[in-house]
């Protein structure tokens, strides 16, 4: 399989199977580096299988799976815990109870081998905007919108290329929401990173993806830019459905 | 830095310097919430109590243990023997110090036996799932399928009868519950988005485990062995007095009871002296475990 060289994340036909049910029933696209991509659904639609399949969590699919231009395989691999990060869903499910700050974040460099531990948790607080103080606290002494922070400033620790996001806003407040999306934006932009990321909030994907994938019943049914989908420019009427859905709702 | 062990204020820091101030703080919390529960605190001073008696016993003790003196036999307590003399003179007083070492000795060996093998086991079957699973529960099962006593005096009988075969007795017989509840514990956190997170950073099952699974077991693990503690110092004695355990003149508290059984009804504070020490022992093993369970509670965090 050839891809063009600027191609940062490939999915072809991935198919992922639970059981007697089919999540994911072949769904290709590809995110440029640098890119955005966003994936919107409803619940149980099969966009966080697919993203769980790209971090290496799941390793029961197929098809084929391509980043930076390296195939991946079924199981965990060291390099791609360099190469893909993922920040979580719910910032209070994410982050281990018993360890500090300080402690989430030294864990990956000290697993990867990388020295200058201190520097680098320094840089990284300073990047998501956390002050130096909160460093040595536990989860529990944080905010939700903080907590969410550490999560961001622990995926990229380790310097990936591409960062996850599975919905990453939607356990926080209005208000701390925005801020993490502009943090996103901003960091993807310092970084030189490629978002990938899946959401049920067509707002919060068309804020930070141009691109924007729709998916429905474990298949991609529409990929589409976020100005079509403001507009309304729809193709599958699911999209519509879905669009006049959250329009309504919002 | 010992100083500051006692600087309330750099204890309870929200914002602390150092790893350290930290994990102090979070010990202080829980010491904090530990102590303002009465029972648990009495029975934390009672255990503390009951093991400096232990180690100290050679300074606080009035008599030899094993000096036999028949023509004081069977005295009620006085002044000579604070707590009387049992069948052959022997000072009880004494005899309940040295005694303590051999039943809380031998109940923290089983502990130390014990805990570690069933966290492993638990982790390892709750992590892995799988074949590594059913076979290391099915193990399991086939210990808890066992009467416990039973159990445990069978081994004995098969070996010969002491205090070293009694320890590995009891311990072969207490680990399953052990397991068992490492495994629930690791079930609930295997999945958990913060050991996905740690498993993208490239950690091996290995480091998981140690570093990830295994101290959030612990907070319930130390509970149940503290609630445990009572439980195995009546087996312990249980086993003593039905001659499996520590063999006699060793002062062991239920081997104390068996030989002076005989005297029950005419010099009952014989037998009742080390039947107090089991009972208060084991109460206060419960009223420290209740506390740590209010105090270590998971869902404060």
């Amino acid at each position: 399989m050839s891809t063009p060289a600027n191609s940062m994340i490939v999915v072809d036909d991935l198919r992922v199977r639970f059981a007697d049910f089919d999540a994911v029933r072949g769904v290709s696209f590809r995110v440029p580096a640098g890119g955005s991509f966003g994936i919107v659904g409803e619940s149980g639609s099969g966009k966080s299988t697919v993203m769980r399949a790209l971090a290496g969590l799941n390793t029961v699919w197929d098809g084929y799976l391509e980043v930076a231009g390296r195939p991946l395989g079924r199981g965990p691999s060291p390099d791609l815990f360099r190469l893909v990060q993922m920040v979580f869903q719910d910032p209070y499910g994410s982050l281990h109870p018993r360890q500090t700050v300080d402690r989430a974040l030294s864990e990956p460099l000290l697993i990867q081998g990388l020295g200058d531990i201190d520097r680098r948790i320094r840089r990284i607080l300073d990047d998501v905007a956390l002050p130096a103080t909160a460093r040595y606290r536990y989860p529990h002494q944080l905010s939700g919108g903080q907590r969410q922070r550490v999560a961001i400033a622990r995926a990229l620790i380790s310097e990936p290329s591409v960062l996850l996001l599975d919905e990453p806003t939607s356990a926080l407040d209005v208000s701390v929401q925005a801020e993490i999306l502009n943090l996103l934006a901003d960091l993807r932009e310092e970084h030189g990173l490629t978002y990938l990321m899946v959401s049920h909030n067509l707002a919060v994907v068309a804020h930070l993806c141009p691109t924007v994938g729709v998916m429905s019943n474990g298949e991609m049914v529409e990929i589409l830019s976020a100005e079509d989908l403001r507009a309304g420019r729809t193709q599958s009427p699911q999209t519509t459905r879905l669009r006049a859905l959250s329009t309504e709702l919002g | 830095m010992t100083a500051r062990l006692f600087d309330r204020a750099w204890l309870l820091s929200d914002s602390p310097q150092s790893r350290t101030q930290a994990a102090w703080g979070r010990r202080y919390r829980l010491w904090r919430d530990f102590r303002a529960n009465r029972p648990a605190l009495i029975g934390f001073v009672t255990v503390m109590a009951l093991l400096l008696c232990a180690i100290f016993a050679p300074l606080l003790a009035t008599h030899d243990p094993v000096a036999q003196n028949l023509g004081q036999r069977l005295q009620p307590p006085s002044a000579a023997h604070w707590l009387g003399t049992d069948e052959l003179g022997r000072d009880v007083y004494s005899r309940l110090l040295y005694g303590a070492r051999i039943t809380l000795g031998m109940v923290l060996a089983v502990v130390a036996l014990v805990a570690p093998v069933g966290l492993a086991i638990g982790c390892i079957a709750g992590y892995y799932r799988g074949i590594a699973d059913v076979v290391l529960m099915r193990v399991t099962d086939v210990f808890l399928a066992f009467p416990r006593l039973i159990l445990a005096l069978a081994f004995v009988a098969a070996i010969k009868p002491g205090m070293t075969s009694a320890v590995i007795a009891i311990a072969l017989t207490t680990w399953p519950p052990y397991a068992r509840l490492a495994r629930a514990e690791t079930l609930t956190i295997r999945d958990a988005d913060y050991i996905a997170a740690v498993r993208m950073a490239g950690a091996s099952p290995g480091r998981i485990i140690l570093r990830h699974i295994m101290p959030l077991c612990l907070g319930s693990l130390i509970v149940r062995v503290t609630l445990d503690m009572s439980s195995i110092i009546i087996f312990a004695a249980s086993l003593g007095f039905l001659g499996m355990g520590a063999q006699a003149p060793s002062p062991e508290w239920g081997t104390m009871i068996a030989t002076a059984r005989r005297f029950l009804l005419d010099q009952w504070w014989v037998p009742l002296i080390p039947g107090i020490a089991i009972l208060v022992a084991s109460l206060a093993f419960n009223m420290m475990g209740d506390g740590l369970r209010d105090a270590l509670d998971p869902k404060q965090g």
